[in-house]
């Protein structure tokens, strides 16, 4: 009997990757609830408050550890099953035709996930590295005019579209997915969970998409 | 109906041996009844082939009945072609159109070295098999029927699992060259049954494993090997095969 290690199986390596990204999920429902509090239009007061809290608060600090763990577990599984894959088939067809039984981004988690790792970087530049600066140099950081400030260029609103659209085809294939991997798959609940996983991928991407337009807009002051 | 009045451009996979480099070559077909299947319209190629003294092209096929899963090819971009729910020796003519140019390449995977043309080892599938896709019985007199009740629920789903002819579409449209359909329609037809209960731990590890080893890919969930399964083969069936796999490995004692 060849059994292997279960982490190294393609199986393992799977439910490592819809683990972490259903953790990913989880999230996004944080970071979108603490984006949305800019709709209370109070100047940043609220804004700021929560802000301050996610950057003081002990737990929350210690989640900030386990959600880079959980990124980058997903990103190192998703480079070693990218490699496995392309190793399956080292002859490629002439000629596919992959609209015909499957969605585009279905087949491309991969080029929409290297995107999004992109548009992390950039955002990462944007807010995180200033807000441990500020937290580890003891200033008191005014997030929401420094947003204000990235977001009154065109090109930086561009890119964080762009990065949220990623987001939402990533979402629209990935959370229903993570779910079959996980082992759940059942003809009453799928369905019910695939219109779920839209609904929640269009509403928390439209919420963080809201972000920079109202801002750049001037809606939010 | 009209008959024999089809012109078609094939543009086919042609290679040698297991070693050599292929490369598609292209050949003229007259006069093909829409009533013929798709290997029908490969034996009228062949015949003219031979007739001009020429190599005719290897493929697989058996039954032509579509239930022994032997033939296999990749067409237009598809396996088995553009009609859901057939095997190719089931599709016919009448789903091309005269003048059409029609590309034919064998099923692409590392595990499935191509033999010749069109032809492809698919033995991996049998060692699958072999590490643990079965079930002990006692031999001595065959037992009453019904002996054993089975939940109507489970036999069906164990008997639409059992389906699988073993074809290897699923991993020639799979864009990671996955096997998981094949692997968990027969880690399910025998998990789902009270016969296939006392191996079931060891069966999907064995399975799995063997699985890995032959370098197939591993899922994406993009569901293409569901679309493209001429015997409609669930997704259903690798959630269980997750499920399994998961289970067996917290209660594995090795």
């Amino acid at each position: 009997m060849s059994k292997e290690n279960f982490l190294q199986s393609s199986l393992g390596k799977k439910l490592v990757m819809g683990i972490t990204g259903l953790f990913l999920i989880t999230f996004l429902i944080v970071h979108v609830g603490c984006n949305a509090c800019i709709f209370a239009n109070d100047g940043g007061v609220l804004f700021n408050e929560v802000c301050h809290f996610m950057s003081h608060n002990f737990f929350i600090r210690v989640m900030e550890i386990v959600l880079f763990a959980g990124i980058f577990t997903h990103m190192i599984q998703a480079l070693l099953l990218t490699m496995k894959n392309n190793k399956a088939r080292p002859i490629k067809y002439a000629v596919t035709n992959g609209a015909s039984n499957s969605k585009w981004y279905s087949r491309s988690m991969g080029v929409l996930g290297s995107l999004l790792l992109m548009f992390f970087v950039v955002h990462w530049a944007h807010f995180w590295v200033p807000t441990k600066v500020a937290v580890f140099t003891g200033q008191e950081e005014n997030t929401f005019e420094h947003m204000k400030e990235i977001f009154s260029k065109e090109y930086v609103v561009a890119i964080y579209l762009l990065g949220i659209i990623s987001l939402c085809y990533h979402l629209l294939h990935g959370f229903p997915s993570a779910f079959q991997t996980v082992g759940l798959n059942n003809k009453k609940y799928t369905p019910l969970l695939k219109k779920a996983g839209a609904t929640f991928a269009i509403v928390v991407c439209t919420l963080f998409a809201a972000m920079p337009i109202t801002v750049y807009l001037g809606i939010i002051k | 109906m009209s008959h024999g009045n089809m012109n078609l451009t094939l543009k086919v996979w042609k290679q040698k041996n297991k070693d050599a480099k292929g490369a598609l070559e292209t050949y003229q077909v007259k006069g093909i009844s829409p009533d013929m299947s798709f290997l029908e319209m490969f034996d009228v190629l062949n015949e003219q082939l031979i007739t001009e003294g020429k190599d005719p092209i290897a493929f697989d096929h058996d039954c032509r009945e579509g239930i022994c899963g032997m033939c296999s090819m990749f067409i237009n971009g598809r396996p088995h072609g553009p009609v859901k729910g057939v095997t190719t020796c089931q599709l016919h003519m009448r789903s091309f159109k005269d003048g059409d140019t029609i590309v034919v390449e064998p099923w692409r995977s590392a595990a499935f070295p191509v033999v010749k043309d069109l032809a492809v080892d698919r033995s991996a599938f049998d060692r699958v098999i072999a590490a643990g896709g079965f079930v002990s019985v006692n031999t001595g007199n065959a037992k009453d029927a019904n002996n054993i009740l089975i939940n109507k629920d489970d036999a069906d789903d164990a008997f639409n699992a059992a389906a699988c002819i073993g074809c290897g579409a699923c991993v020639a449209t799979c864009k990671n060259g996955s096997a998981m359909l094949f692997v968990s329609a027969k880690v399910s037809q025998l998990a789902l049954l009270p016969q296939g209960q006392i191996e079931k731990e060891a069966r999907v590890l064995s399975m799995v494993g063997q699985m890995d080893d032959e370098g197939f890919g591993a899922c994406s969930v993009t569901g293409a090997c569901e679309i493209e399964c001429p015997k409609g083969i669930s997704l259903e069936n690798i959630a269980r095969m997750n499920r399994e796999y998961l289970g067996a490995n917290i209660k594995s004692k090795h």
